[in-house]
C-alpha cells in the first residue's frame, strides 16, 4: 500500500531505521539526543509532583468538602491565622469547587454538543465534495480558527458575539421554548451575554478545528476501492459515506472529539473573558454567569497570593491538580480508543 | 473493518427519497461548512475593522504609558520571547524528534512520545502556575524573561518533537538505501540525506510552535509578568511585555485609547499569524512541486 503524504500517518507505519544502532553506540548526537529526549517525560512527572506536593496543605484543610462545596470564601486575611489539622489558615476559609466543576463541564459539553456535528459535515465536504484547490483553500480556515490566540476568541466575544446574542436571540429563544422539562433551562433571566451558552459556543469555534481537519484526514485516508465498490453497487453520495466512509473513521472522529472535549476542558482566557467569572454560586439556567476551574486560576491567582498563609495558593493548586488529572484521563483514554481500533495515530495538542 | 451487507429494503428503497436524502445532507454539511468558514472571517474582519481605522504607526515606535501610549514594548517583547522559545524549544524538540525517530527502541520511544503527547493536552494555566511555583517563587527568578520562556517552551515542544518525528519517519526508504549503498557513512546519511529531506516537515512543525507561543497569554501571565519597559536580555528578574497581555488587560479599560491598544494589538497577533500561515503554506507548496517533477 502506498502510503499518502499525510501529516495523520502514523510513524510506526514507515518504519526504517537507517543505522544500526551498534554503529552509532558512542555517537554523540546519539548521547544528546537521549539526554534531551526525556526532557517531556521529565516535565510531566515534575507538573504532577509540583502540583500534588504544593496541594498537601489545601487537600488536608479543603478535604473532600471542596468537590461537593458552592461557597467560595478565602476567608478573613486581616484577622489572625488560625490552624485546623495542621493546617494555618485565615479565619473562616472555606472553599468549595463545585460551581467550577459544574460550570467546566457544563461548557464543554455544550462546546462538543454544537462543534461535533459543524465539524463532521464540514469535513464531509470537504474531502468528498471539493477539489484539491478548493481543499487547500479551506484548509487555510482551519489553521487560521486553529491559530487566532484565545484572548482572541475572549475579545470577539464578549464585545461582539455574546452582546449580540443576549440583545437579538437568547430573549426570543427564552420566550418561546415550552416551560418543560430540560428545555427549562433555556427559560429565564438572559442576562448580558456574558454566560454559559456564549462561552459554549466559541468554545465550539474553538475547538472546530481539531475534530474537522481530523477527520477530513481521516476520510481522505479510507481506502479508495471500498467507496468505489459501494458506489458502483448504486449507493448515493450520503449512503456511501455512512455505510463506508463514517464506519471506518468512527473511532478517530471519537478520538478526535474527546481530543477536542481536552481543549475544552482546559481552555483559560477565552472563558475567563466571556464567562462572567461568578465564583461561589451554581448557574441556574444556560445563560447565567458561571466560571470554570482554568478560568478561576488565571483570575484568582493574583489575589490568592495576598493570603499570607498560602492557604489560597494551595487551594488554587488543587483545583489545577483536578483539571490536569481529569485533561490527562480524557488524552490517554482517547489516544489507547484510537491505538485498539485503528492504526492512526491522534494529532498532537490543537490538532497540529 | 468488518462490513455489513444491505438488507433488500435499502437497495430498494424509491430512488427519489434516497436521492433527496443525499441532497438534505449535503446540504447540511455545506452549512456546517459555512458555520466554520464565518466565524473566522467575523472575527479577523471584526478586529481589523475596529483597529485599521484609528491604526497610526506610532503605536509601534512608542511604549505603553499607563493606560495610553503605543505597543512598542510589547511588540519587541513577543519577539524576544518568541525568539528565545525557537532557540530553547526548537532546540530540544528537534532532538527529541531525531532521537525518537533513529535510535529509540520500541518500548521507550513509545513511553517517551506518549508523555510528549499528553504533555500537549495539559491546559496551558496548569503549566504557568507551575512554572509560577517553581520558577518565580521557589527559585526567586521574579517575573522574568526566563520563567516564560521555560515555562512556554515546556507547552511547545511537544509539537516539534512530533512534527520532527514525522517529517523524519517519512523521508522515503530509496533515499537512504541509494547513499547506503554508495557507501555514505550512518551519520553522513544521516546529515546529509535524512534531516535534509526532512527539514520542511521541520520547519513546518517550527512554525506551529511560534504561532503558538505568540498567541499564548496564560502560562506567560504569571511567569514573565508584565512591564512597560522595553526588554533587556537578562534571564531572571526581569518582566516583559507581550501583545496577548495588551488585549487582555485593555480591552475592558474605561478608556477611549485603552480599548483601542487592545484591538490594535488584537490586529498585530492575527497580522503575525498570517504572516506565519502564509510562510508555511509556500514552504508546502514548494516542496511538494519538488517532490512531483522528481517522480
Amino acid at each position: 500500500m502506498a502510503l499518502p503524504a499525510n501529516r495523520l500517518v502514523d510513524p510506526r507505519l514507515t518504519e526504517h531505521r537507517f543505522v544500526p544502532s551498534t554503529t552509532l553506540g558512542k555517537n554523540p548526537l546519539r548521547l544528546v539526543s537521549s539526554m534531551v529526549a526525556a526532557i517531556p517525560l521529565l516535565a510531566l512527572v515534575a507538573i504532577l509532583s509540583v502540583l500534588s506536593f504544593n496541594s498537601l496543605p489545601a487537600i488536608r484543610y479543603n478535604g473532600l468538602h471542596l468537590l461537593t462545596s458552592t461557597h467560595w470564601n478565602p476567608g478573613n486575611f486581616y484577622a489572625n491565622p488560625v490552624t485546623t489539622n495542621g493546617v494555618t489558615h485565615p479565619l473562616l476559609a472555606n472553599y468549595g469547587a463545585w460551581p467550577l466543576i459544574v460550570g467546566t463541564l457544563a461548557s464543554s459539553f455544550i462546546a462538543i454538543l454544537i462543534a461535533l456535528p459543524i465539524s463532521v459535515g464540514a469535513a464531509l465536504i470537504v474531502a468528498r465534495r471539493l477539489g484539491p484547490r478548493l481543499r487547500s483553500l479551506l484548509g487555510f480556515f482551519f489553521e487560521l480558527l486553529a491559530g487566532i490566540p484565545s484572548v482572541i476568541f475572549g475579545l470577539w466575544g464578549a464585545l461582539t458575539l455574546g452582546p449580540l446574542l443576549a440583545r437579538d436571540i437568547y430573549p426570543f429563544i427564552s420566550k418561546h421554548l415550552p416551560n418543560i422539562i430540560l428545555v427549562r433551562y433555556f427559560k429565564g433571566s438572559t442576562g448580558s451575554g456574558e454566560g454559559l451558552l456564549t462561552s459554549g459556543i466559541v468554545l465550539a469555534i474553538m475547538i472546530v478545528p481539531i475534530i474537522a481537519s481530523t477527520t477530513r484526514d481521516l476520510i481522505l485516508q479510507v481506502p479508495a476501492q471500498t467507496e468505489d465498490g459501494a458506489q458502483a453497487l448504486g449507493l448515493t453520495d450520503w449512503e456511501v459515506a455512512r455505510k463506508v466512509t463514517f464506519r471506518w473513521v468512527s473511532a478517530g472522529i471519537i478520538g478526535a472529539t474527546v481530543l477536542g472535549l481536552a481543549r475544552a476542558l482546559g481552555e483559560t482566557m477565552a472563558v475567563a473573558m466571556i464567562s462572567g467569572s461568578v465564583l461561589g454560586s451554581l448557574p441556574t439556567n444556560i445563560y447565567s454567569t458561571f466560571t470554570t476551574i482554568a478560568a478561576t486560576i488565571v483570575s484568582q491567582l493574583d489575589s490568592a497570593l495576598t493570603d499570607a498563609t498560602g492557604l489560597a495558593v494551595a487551594t488554587l493548586a488543587e483545583v489545577a491538580l483536578l483539571i490536569m488529572v481529569v485533561t490527562l484521563l480524557t488524552n490517554i483514554g482517547a489516544r489507547i480508543l484510537i491505538k485498539k481500533v485503528s492504526n492512526t495515530s491522534l494529532p498532537v495538542g490543537r490538532g497540529i | 473493518m468488518k462490513s455489513t451487507p444491505l438488507s433488500s429494503d435499502q437497495i430498494f428503497r424509491p430512488l427519489a427519497r434516497r436521492k433527496i436524502a443525499n441532497n438534505v445532507v449535503f446540504g447540511l454539511g455545506t452549512f456546517a461548512l459555512f458555520l466554520v468558514i464565518a466565524p473566522s472571517i467575523w472575527i479577523v474582519g471584526q478586529v481589523f475593522a475596529r483597529a485599521i481605522p484609528h491604526f497610526s504607526f506610532s503605536v509601534l515606535s512608542t511604549s505603553g504609558v499607563g493606560l495610553g501610549g503605543g505597543l512598542k514594548n510589547d511588540i519587541l517583547g513577543t519577539l524576544v520571547i518568541t525568539t528565545g522559545v525557537a532557540v530553547i524549544a526548537g532546540g530540544i524538540g528537534i532532538l527529541t524528534g531525531i532521537y525518537l525517530s533513529q535510535f529509540a527502541s520500541g518500548r521507550v520511544s513509545a513511553i517517551l512520545r506518549s508523555s510528549s503527547e499528553i504533555l500537549a493536552g495539559i491546559p496551558s494555566i496548569v503549566i504557568g502556575y507551575v512554572g509560577y511555583i517553581t520558577l518565580v517563587v521557589h527559585f526567586h527568578w521574579g517575573f522574568s524573561l526566563g520563567a516564560g520562556l521555560i515555562t512556554l517552551s515546556v507547552m511547545v515542544i511537544p509539537y516539534i518533537a512530533k512534527t520532527t518525528e514525522v517529517a523524519l519517519r517519512q523521508v522515503p526508504t530509496a533515499y537512504v538505501e541509494g547513499a547506503e549503498a554508495l557507501g555514505l557513512q550512518p551519520f553522513r546519511i544521516l546529515r546529509k540525506i535524512i534531516l535534509k529531506s526532512a527539514l520542511p516537515g521541520i520547519t513546518t512543525g517550527m512554525i506551529v510552535a511560534l504561532a503558538i507561543s505568540i498567541g499564548e497569554t496564560a502560562p506567560l501571565l504569571y511567569t514573565a509578568g508584565y512591564s512597560q519597559n522595553l526588554p533587556h536580555i537578562a534571564l531572571t528578574h526581569s518582566p516583559i511585555g507581550y501583545l496577548t497581555y495588551a488585549v487582555w488587560t485593555f480591552y475592558n479599560q474605561p478608556t477611549l485609547s485603552a480599548q483601542r491598544l487592545s484591538f490594535d494589538a488584537a490586529f498585530l497577533l492575527i497580522v503575525f499569524l498570517l504572516l506565519l500561515i502564509g510562510i508555511s503554506r509556500i514552504i508546502v507548496a514548494t516542496t511538494q512541486r519538488h517532490a512531483e517533477t522528481q517522480r
